[in-house]
C-alpha cells in the first residue's frame, strides 16, 4: 500500500539522485514534489495538516516576561505541564524536564554581570527553545526528532532509538531521556496523553496537540500573563506585540539555533 | 581455515572458557540494563553519555592503527611488516566488532536499532558512523580473510584484493574523523568544538592501536612461539612513539587556543579535567596520571635503544597506552558534558553494572581476537 | 562417516530444538477462537471486520506515523464514508470499551504483545 509505495520511492530515489545534496538540497530530496513529509533522506519540516479547530501559524514562537515571572507562576507553569503530559517526578539526577525553573545566570549564561539593578529577576523558565535551525533535528540518526513547518520541534517516540545523540546536541539541556519505566514516578496519569517508555528521550513540544484543538500551550494559560504565544510571521500577533514593546534576549544566540522562545527583560 | 581455531592446547581452550565466562557476566549485567533501562548506569541527564561511548571512541582509534601496518607495507614496499599485517587487520575486525556491540549497548532502544537503515538520515553523523564502520569490518575481514588464505596455499593474492587494500586506507582515516565529528559539530559543547579534534583523534589513535599491537604480538609469542621478525616491533614502535608526540602537541594547541583565548565555555571543561571546578574534580588524578603516563612512555620510546630492548619497549607501550585509554577511554567523553550548557555540574562515575556490561563485551572482543590471532598464526607456522 | 556419533548427536539435538513448538504442545488443549465482547453501541468498525481483523496492526501502524509525523488526523472511511480520529484510545476505545475483554483476550491467546500500551493508556484502567 502507501508504506510500499513510499519505501520503493526512497530506494529509487536513492538510486537516482545518489546521496548528494547538502543542506539547501534537503528541500529538494526531501519535503518536495507527491511527498509533504518527513524526507527522503534528509530531515525536512514536515507539513501541518490543521484540522477545522486547530490554532495555526506560520511561526510559532513564546515570550517570556522575566519581570512578570514569579516562582509561583513557574510552579504552575510546571505543575500543569507535568500533569497533563504524564511527566514522571523522578527524584534522582536521572530526571525528566519538559519546563522548569533556573537561576537566571544559568539561561544566560553571557548576558549577566554582578552589577545588575537589585531588583533585577532572578529566577526564570528553561524549555525547549524550538530553535529555528535545531541542532537536534541535525544530529538524530533515524528522524525521530523533526520539525514541522510551523516551526515546532516533535518527538517521534516510536522511533526514537535512545541513542541521545540529540541530547549532546541540544545546547539548552532541554531534553530528558527515559532512564526507566516512567510510570511508577507518575503520581496521577492523564489518559489523553500517552506515557513513554523506557529507552526513548522526551521534551516540550509547544503543546502540539493543544493546538490541534484550538487551544494555547497549557504553561501559557496559567503564566497569569508573563507568557504569550503565538505567530512570529504576524505583526498583529501577541508575541509580536510584545517583542515590539520591549527589549527582549534569547538564549547562547551565538550558537546560531535561532531559537524561538524570547525572555522580554 | 576455521579448523585452525579448533585445535588448540588446554591453555588456549582455558583462555576461551575463561573469556567466555566474562561475557557471560556481561550478558546478566547487560540483562539488568534491558530489564530496568539504563538506570543502572551512572548516566544521568546532565551526563548522557558515558563509558560505553568512550570505549567505543577509543576502540575506533585501536580499529584504525591497521592502517600503520598497510601504508608502509603496500605504499612504500616495506617487506618487513608483511609478517604482521594480518595481525593488525585481524585486530581491526575484533576492535570494529567492540565498537559495535558498545553503541548497541548504549542504546536505549536496542530493539530499534534497525531503524537507522530503515530511515537513512544522512544529516547525521551517526548514520556515517554506522557507515563507515560496517564498511571498514567487511573490508578487513576480507582482506585479512583473502591474503591469509593465498599465503595459506602458497599463490599469490588475487589481483582484485588489491583494490580493498588501498581503499582500506583512506577508510581507516575516515572511521576515526567520522566519530571525531560526531562530537566536533555540536555547539554548545565547548570542550569538543574543535577542529583539532579529528586531527586529535587520529594522532592518539596511530599511537595506542600500534602500541597494542606491538603488546599483543608479544604475548602471541609468548604463547605460540610466532616471530614477528628482526626488528619489526622496534620499528613499529617508531610510529607510537611519533604518533604520540604529536597526539601531545595538538593537546597542547587545544590548551594554549583555550587558556589564552579564555573563553568560559571551552576552558571549564579542561579546568575541570585538569584540576577540579568548583570542588568537582573526580577525573583530576586520572587526567595528571594520562598526561605523566604519555610523556613518559614519549622519553622512554624516543631511545632507539629502548625501542630494540623487549622489556623497554613493553614499558613504553604499556604507558602510550593506558595514557591514551584514560584521556580518550574516560576524560574525552565525560568532560565534554561537564558544566553542562547550563553550566551546572553533574559528575559521572560508571557504576557496576555498567562496567560489568562493559568487562563481558570486552571479553567477547579478545575472544574473537584470540580465535583470529590462532588462525593467522596458526597458518602462518604451517606454511613454514 | 567420520565421528558418527558427535555427527549424530548433533543432528538429533538440533532435531529436538527445531520441533520444540510442536512436541511442548502435545497433549494441550486445541485452539478455540476467542470470544470477544463486541461493542454495544457500534453496529460497524471503521472497515469492514475482516479486514479489521486483518489488517488492524499495520492500519494502526500507519495512523500512528500519520498523526505523529504528518499531523493528519483523519480517517476516510470508504466503509462507513465517514471520517474518524485516527486515535487508539479516541477512536477504538470508544467503542470496544474493555481492552481486557477485546485486545487483549486475542493477543493473548495468540501470544503476541503489542507495545502500544506501554505508552498508551487505557483511559478505563486508570483509576487511581
Amino acid at each position: 500500500m502507501n508504506t510500499t509505495r513510499r519505501c520503493f520511492l526512497k530506494l529509487a530515489s536513492i538510486a537516482a539522485l545518489g546521496w548528494g545534496g547538502v543542506r539547501p538540497a534537503a528541500q529538494v530530496l526531501a519535503s518536495g514534489g507527491a511527498a509533504p513529509s518527513e524526507g527522503l533522506l534528509f530531515a525536512s519540516r514536515h507539513a501541518v495538516h490543521a484540522g477545522p479547530h486547530a490554532l495555526t501559524a506560520k511561526r510559532w514562537a513564546m515570550v517570556i516576561d522575566t519581570r512578570a515571572l514569579t516562582s509561583e507562576i513557574i510552579k504552575d507553569m510546571v505543575e500543569v505541564c507535568h500533569r497533563i503530559h504524564n511527566v514522571p517526578d523522578i527524584p534522582t539526577k536521572q530526571n525528566i524536564k519538559w519546563i522548569w525553573e533556573t537561576h537566571f545566570e544559568n539561561l544566560f549564561l553571557d548576558d549577566v554581570h554582578e552589577h545588575l539593578p537589585a531588583d533585577h529577576p532572578q529566577i526564570g523558565v528553561a524549555l525547549c527553545n524550538h530553535c529555528d535551525n535545531p541542532p537536534c533535528v541535525r544530529v538524530c540518526p533515524t528522524k525521530a526528532t523533526f520539525q514541522r513547518e510551523d516551526g515546532i520541534v516533535m518527538m517521534d517516540f516510536h522511533r526514537c532509538i535512545g541513542c541521545r545523540y540529540c541530547m549532546a546536541g541540544c545546547p539548552y539541556g532541554s531534553r530528558s531521556f527515559n532512564f526507566m519505566d516512567p510510570r511508577p514516578y507518575i503520581a496521577k496519569i492523564t489518559p489523553e496523553f500517552p506515557t513513554r517508555t523506557k529507552g526513548v528521550v522526551e521534551k516540550c513540544e509547544f503543546c502540539a496537540e493543544r493546538l490541534a484543538e484550538g487551544k494555547l500551550p497549557a504553561c501559557v494559560e496559567v503564566s497569569r500573563g508573563a507568557v504569550v504565544f503565538g505567530d512570529l510571521a504576524d505583526p498583529e500577533s501577541p508575541v509580536r506585540k510584545a517583542l515590539a514593546s520591549r527589549y527582549s534576549i534569547r538564549r547562547s544566540p551565538t550558537l546560531g539555533t535561532q531559537p524561538c522562545v524570547y525572555y522580554l527583560v | 581455515m576455521l579448523e585452525k581455531a579448533l585445535q588448540g592446547t588446554k591453555l588456549y581452550w582455558g583462555w576461551l572458557a575463561f573469556l567466555a565466562l566474562l561475557v557471560l557476566v556481561g550478558v546478566g549485567c547487560y540483562w539488568q540494563q534491558l530489564t530496568h533501562g539504563l538506570t543502572i548506569t551512572g548516566m544521568s541527564r546532565d551526563v548522557t553519555w558515558g563509558f560505553y561511548i568512550a570505549q567505543f571512541t577509543f576502540l575506533v582509534g585501536v580499529a584504525a592503527s591497521a592502517v600503520m601496518l598497510v601504508i608502509p607495507k603496500y605504499l612504500h614496499d616495506y617487506k618487513k611488516f608483511t609478517k604482521i599485517l594480518i595481525l593488525g587487520e585481524f585486530n581491526a575486525v575484533a576492535m570494529v566488532l567492540l565498537c559495535l556491540l558498545f553503541i548497541v549497548a548504549d542504546l536505549g532502544s536496542p530493539q530499534r536499532l534497525m531503524n537507522v537503515l530503515l530511515h537513512p538520515t544522512p544529516n547525521s553523523i551517526l548514520f556515517w558512523d554506522m557507515v563507515v564502520l560496517n564498511g571498514y569490518l567487511l573490508i578487513n575481514i576480507l582482506v585479512g580473510w583473502v591474503t591469509l588464505e593465498a599465503e595459506r596455499k602458497q599463490v599469490e593474492p588475487p589481483h582484485w584484493i588489491k583494490f580493498f587494500i588501498y581503499l582500506s586506507i583512506p577508510w581507516a582515516v575516515s572511521i576515526h574523523t567520522v566519530t571525531a565529528f560526531l562530537y566536533a559539530g555540536l555547539p554548545g559543547r565547548g570542550y569538543w568544538l574543535t577542529a583539532v579534534l579529528a586531527a586529535r583523534f587520529l594522532s592518539s589513535a596511530f599511537a595506542a592501536g600500534p602500541a597494542f599491537l606491538i603488546l599483543v604480538t608479544y604475548i602471541a609469542r609468548a604463547f605460540t612461539g610466532f616471530d614477528p621478525g628482526k626488528d619489526v616491533l622496534a620499528t613499529l614502535g617508531k610510529t607510537v612513539v611519533y604518533a604520540m608526540i604529536v597526539n601531545i602537541f595538538l593537546f597542547l594547541c587545544e590548551v594554549f587556543t583555550v587558556s589564552y583565548s579564555q573563553i568560559p565555555s571551552h576552558s571549564a571543561h579542561l579546568q575541570y579535567l585538569f584540576f577540579g571546578y568548583h570542588g568537582h574534580g573526580v577525573l583530576v588524578p586520572w587526567m595528571w596520571a594520562s598526561m605523566i603516563m604519555g610523556v613518559a612512555g614519549i622519553l622512554v620510546l624516543l631511545v632507539p635503544k629502548n625501542r630494540k630492548q623487549d622489556n623497554m619497549l613493553i614499558i613504553g607501550c604499556l604507558l602510550v597506552f593506558i595514557g591514551a585509554w584514560i584521556d580518550k577511554g574516560l576524560g574525552m567523553i565525560g568532560g565534554g558534558f561537564v558544566p553542562n550548557p547550563l553550566h551546572e555540574i553533574t559528575e559521572y562515575v560508571p557504576t557496576q553494572l555498567e562496567l560489568g556490561v562493559s568487562l563481558g563485551i570486552y571479553a567477547l572482543g579478545f575472544l574473537v581476537l584470540t580465535v583470529l590471532y590462532k588462525i593467522a598464526i596458526g597458518v602462518k607456522q604451517e606454511v613454514e | 562417516m567420520y565421528d558418527k556419533g558427535k555427527i549424530l548427536t548433533g543432528l538429533a539435538v538440533f532435531v529436538v530444538f527445531m520441533t520444540y513448538p510442536f512436541w511442548n504442545n502435545i497433549g494441550r488443549a486445541a485452539y478455540v477462537k476467542p470470544e470477544l465482547e463486541k461493542p454495544r453501541m457500534a453496529k460497524e468498525c471503521v472497515e469492514n471486520v475482516e479486514y479489521m481483523r486483518a489488517e488492524h496492526m499495520a492500519m494502526l501502524n500507519e495512523w500512528r506515523d500519520e498523526v505523529v509525523r504528518n499531523g493528519m488526523h483523519e480517517y476516510h472511511s470508504s466503509f462507513t464514508h465517514q471520517t474518524y480520529a485516527k486515535s487508539l484510545t479516541k477512536t477504538c476505545l470508544k467503542c470496544h470499551e474493555n481492552k481486557d475483554k477485546f485486545c487483549d483476550k486475542c493477543h493473548t491467546s495468540v501470544a503476541v504483545s503489542p507495545y502500544c500500551w506501554d505508552c498508551h493508556v487505557d483511559p478505563k484502567g486508570v483509576k487511581q
